[in-house]
């Protein structure tokens, strides 16, 4: 009785809400008036942009730690050491391998804390993700709005305020914009396909997909699933939550380098303030839950999202002569998204207990 | 071994932790704030009539905290749902034109109508996420918000004070109440000793809801609420209906929040629409965690403590900031402060569960 419940509004989760999508956004897109091949284009972009840091997501639902909002401290990893890299003017590849292994060691670091403090509020772990977040954040603006060009030494004048403290708040990243963008660029008719960066992207979902099924994987869906199992089965649930937590930041650090290499710009202070949210709408926009997620899931939700996404402002101009309703709108269906999955997800968990 | 982990050692441990140290800290950084405010020479007078403004202006958001804490509905990070109650309320008074006590009492009328209504329904959702309220709180207030969006733009307002300038729909981002009841509590009964100006009415309005949460918590509706934060189980044993008391406890915090952003609003001076209540909540929950709340059951000297430390901090930091040439250490200083103090709180408040 207990186990066929959950099994049955999850079979029912799994379609229903990427339908939705489908329906909301194809209307969406009707209303906006937009062409097919730009709404494509663009959401080929944002898939590029945005997948690994779907992606990320993955293994930490997986593991029973519910969503993980804390993917913004692995982007500030990475927008960390690449700030640094700029700082001391290192350009071309070995600038790009500079910020590669400062960010990897860094997210390594602090993926390492998270699941240390992940492992002492279990239960709570996507409120204490969200705080972490915003904490880590205030860290952030602390070392490069007061610390920098006061107690850390900069070289490149470029990058800092007129004052001589803190960063500007836009940087450009010309020197490594469309480096590997522009590999394998296919077009058919007006769609642009650039090959290699799908490529990279379906490569990570692979990668994920097969440590799923690795013995490691098998490892953390044990500790998602049962606890006390992994404790009569030998696993050291904690060990395996920190590992989690390890991965999954060092794959949002890797994501926001290819989101911000793609954009071009770098928003010092904002680039990565909403990751946390979109990704995670994304996520459960493909049908998954703070209980389940699958790659399929995770690739589907971010075409599905970001087709919502693109064409909301527009429709909202044409529906109602306002483009700031579609901003709104959009908004709305990120947050309305992971409210609604959390509601309906912990109301299913706690069913049968209320029943007893 | 339950009891004794319970008793005794839950005590030290508590004092250890939780009471001492954030509160100590806070004292100590608000010593060296007054300290060199003093050493820069400023208006101590004038800075200390600010602070009591600015702790009634905040204070009555920390205290709707109490009843849901109490009800062990944990810290309400849903706190935009009653805020946003308030400002419609405030908005309708405005549109009928309403100004003065008459404005101010009218005003308060309808956010309790309308928080009572809101918080029903908010409490009817927080029954079936029991166990996560705080993060589904958190997303139901996030997603909330540009819901209202929606409503602020389409409103068929007829007050032309309120409306944009051009086109005439939409409520304006900051509505002035300077024709309506602008410091209307501020500026009553105010009681001038030298420098010092104390705001004897608004004092009182502040110690009324003091005594009001003071008084409730000791009926049989308040001991019922308590004790079902303290243990349901046993509640539900002595007959208690969980579910209600729950809703009761919500829905009183929701109208206090809306009773606390009248109050705010009228000493700022403006209404504040759209994203503005977005982050309200942060603040308001450090400022209850600093007064050595628990985060299970609260009392309303903490609240009190919590905020005239908290505010006192803020207001002290921007004059510090500005001489020291950085201005946006102040805002920087503040989140981290805020967001340092609710992380603190969750780690170790999970860590004493574990004790159990």
């Amino acid at each position: 009785m207990k186990a066929k419940a959950p099994l049955n509004c999850y079979f029912n989760h799994e379609r229903i809400v990427p339908a939705v999508f489908l329906v909301l956004s194809f209307l969406a897109w009707q209303i906006s008036g937009l062409t097919g091949s730009f709404v494509l284009n663009q959401v080929i972009t944002r898939f590029i942009r945005d997948g690994l840091l779907v992606l990320a997501l993955i293994i930490p639902v997986v593991a029973g730690m519910g969503l993980n909002f804390s993917i913004t401290v692995g982007a500030m990893a990475i927008q960390t050491s690449l700030l640094l890299v700029i700082a001391y003017n290192i350009e071309g590849v070995p600038g790009i391998l500079l910020v590669m292994v400062i960010g990897i060691f860094l997210s390594v670091l602090l993926g390492y804390v998270l699941g240390r403090i992940l492992n002492r509020v279990k239960g709570k772990e996507m409120i204490t993700t969200i705080i972490i977040g915003f904490f880590v954040n205030s860290i952030y603006q602390l070392i490069f709005l007061v610390g920098f060009g006061t107690v850390i030494p900069v070289f490149n004048q470029e990058i800092i305020l007129t004052r001589g403290i803190g960063v500007r708040n836009t940087v450009d990243l010309g020197m490594y914009r469309n480096t590997i963008d522009k590999l394998w660029l296919f077009s058919i008719g007006e769609i642009q396909i650039p090959l290699f960066m799908i490529l990279i992207v379906l490569l990570f979902a692979g990668g994920i997909y097969y440590i799923l099924h690795t013995r490691f994987g098998r490892q953390v869906q044990a500790v998602g699933s049962a606890a006390e199992t992994c404790a009569v089965l030998g696993i050291d649930t904690d060990r395996v939550r920190i590992k989690v937590m390890i991965l999954s930041t060092v794959l949002a650090a890797l994501g926001q380098f290819i989101y911000l290499q793609n954009i071009g710009m770098f928003d010092v202070y904002t680039a990565h303030l909403n990751t946390g949210i979109i990704s995670c709408a994304a996520l459960l926009a493909g049908g998954a839950s703070i209980k389940s997620a699958k790659v399929r899931q995770a690739l589907l939700g971010i075409f599905l999202f970001h087709t919502l996404f693109i064409v909301s402002p527009q429709a909202g101009q044409h529906l109602f002569r306002n483009a700031a309703l579609g901003e709104y709108f959009r908004s709305f269906v990120a947050y309305g998204t992971i409210a609604l999955a959390l509601i309906v997800n912990v109301g299913n968990e706690n069913r049968p207990i209320q029943r007893k | 071994m339950p009891w004794r982990c319970q008793g005794k050692q839950g005590w030290t441990m508590m004092f250890n932790n939780l009471i001492k140290l954030p509160q100590l800290i806070i004292s100590v950084f608000l010593l060296v704030l007054i300290a060199v405010a003093w050493l820069l020479q400023m208006d101590m007078a004038t800075l200390f009539n600010e602070s009591l403004v600015k702790l009634v202006m905040n204070g009555v958001l920390v205290m709707s905290l109490i009843p849901m804490l109490n009800a062990g509905v944990g810290l309400n990070f849903g706190l935009p749902v009653g805020i946003i109650g308030g400002l419609l309320g405030m908005c309708l008074a405005v549109n009928f034109r309403m100004t003065g006590f008459y404005g101010f009492c009218m005003a308060l009328l309808f956010s309790l109508a309308i928080c009572a209504a809101l918080g029903f329904i908010y409490g009817l959702i927080l029954n079936r996420v029991k166990g996560r309220e705080e993060i589904a709180g958190t997303f139901i207030g996030f997603s909330f918000i540009p819901f209202m969006n929606f409503f602020w733009t389409l409103v068929p307002f007829q007050n032309r004070e309120m409306l944009y300038p051009i086109g005439g729909q939409g409520l304006r981002p900051k509505i002035s109440l300077e024709n309506y009841f602008n410091h209307i509590l501020d500026n009553f009964c105010v009681i001038r000793l030298g420098d010092l100006e104390i705001p004897a009415g608004l004092l009182a309005f502040f110690a009324l809801l003091g005594l009001f949460l003071y008084w409730y918590f000791h009926t049989k509706v308040g001991r019922a609420i308590i004790a079902t934060g303290e243990n349901e189980a046993f509640s539900k044993l002595s007959g208690i209906n969980i579910s209600r008391t729950r809703l009761t406890a919500v829905i009183i915090s929701t109208v206090i929040a809306g009773v606390g952003i009248c109050v705010y609003t009228q000493s700022y001076g403006f209404i504040q629409l759209y994203d503005e209540p977005l982050s309200m909540a942060f603040p308001a929950i450090s400022a209850i965690l600093i007064g050595g709340s628990t985060g299970k059951r609260a009392f309303v000297f903490e609240a009190v403590l919590g905020t005239y430390l908290l505010q006192s901090i803020y207001l002290l930091t921007v004059p510090v900031a500005n001489q020291l040439l950085i201005p946006e250490l102040t805002e920087i200083l503040r989140s981290f402060i805020t967001y340092g103090i609710i992380l603190y709180a969750l780690l170790v408040r999970e860590t004493r569960r574990d004790c159990r």
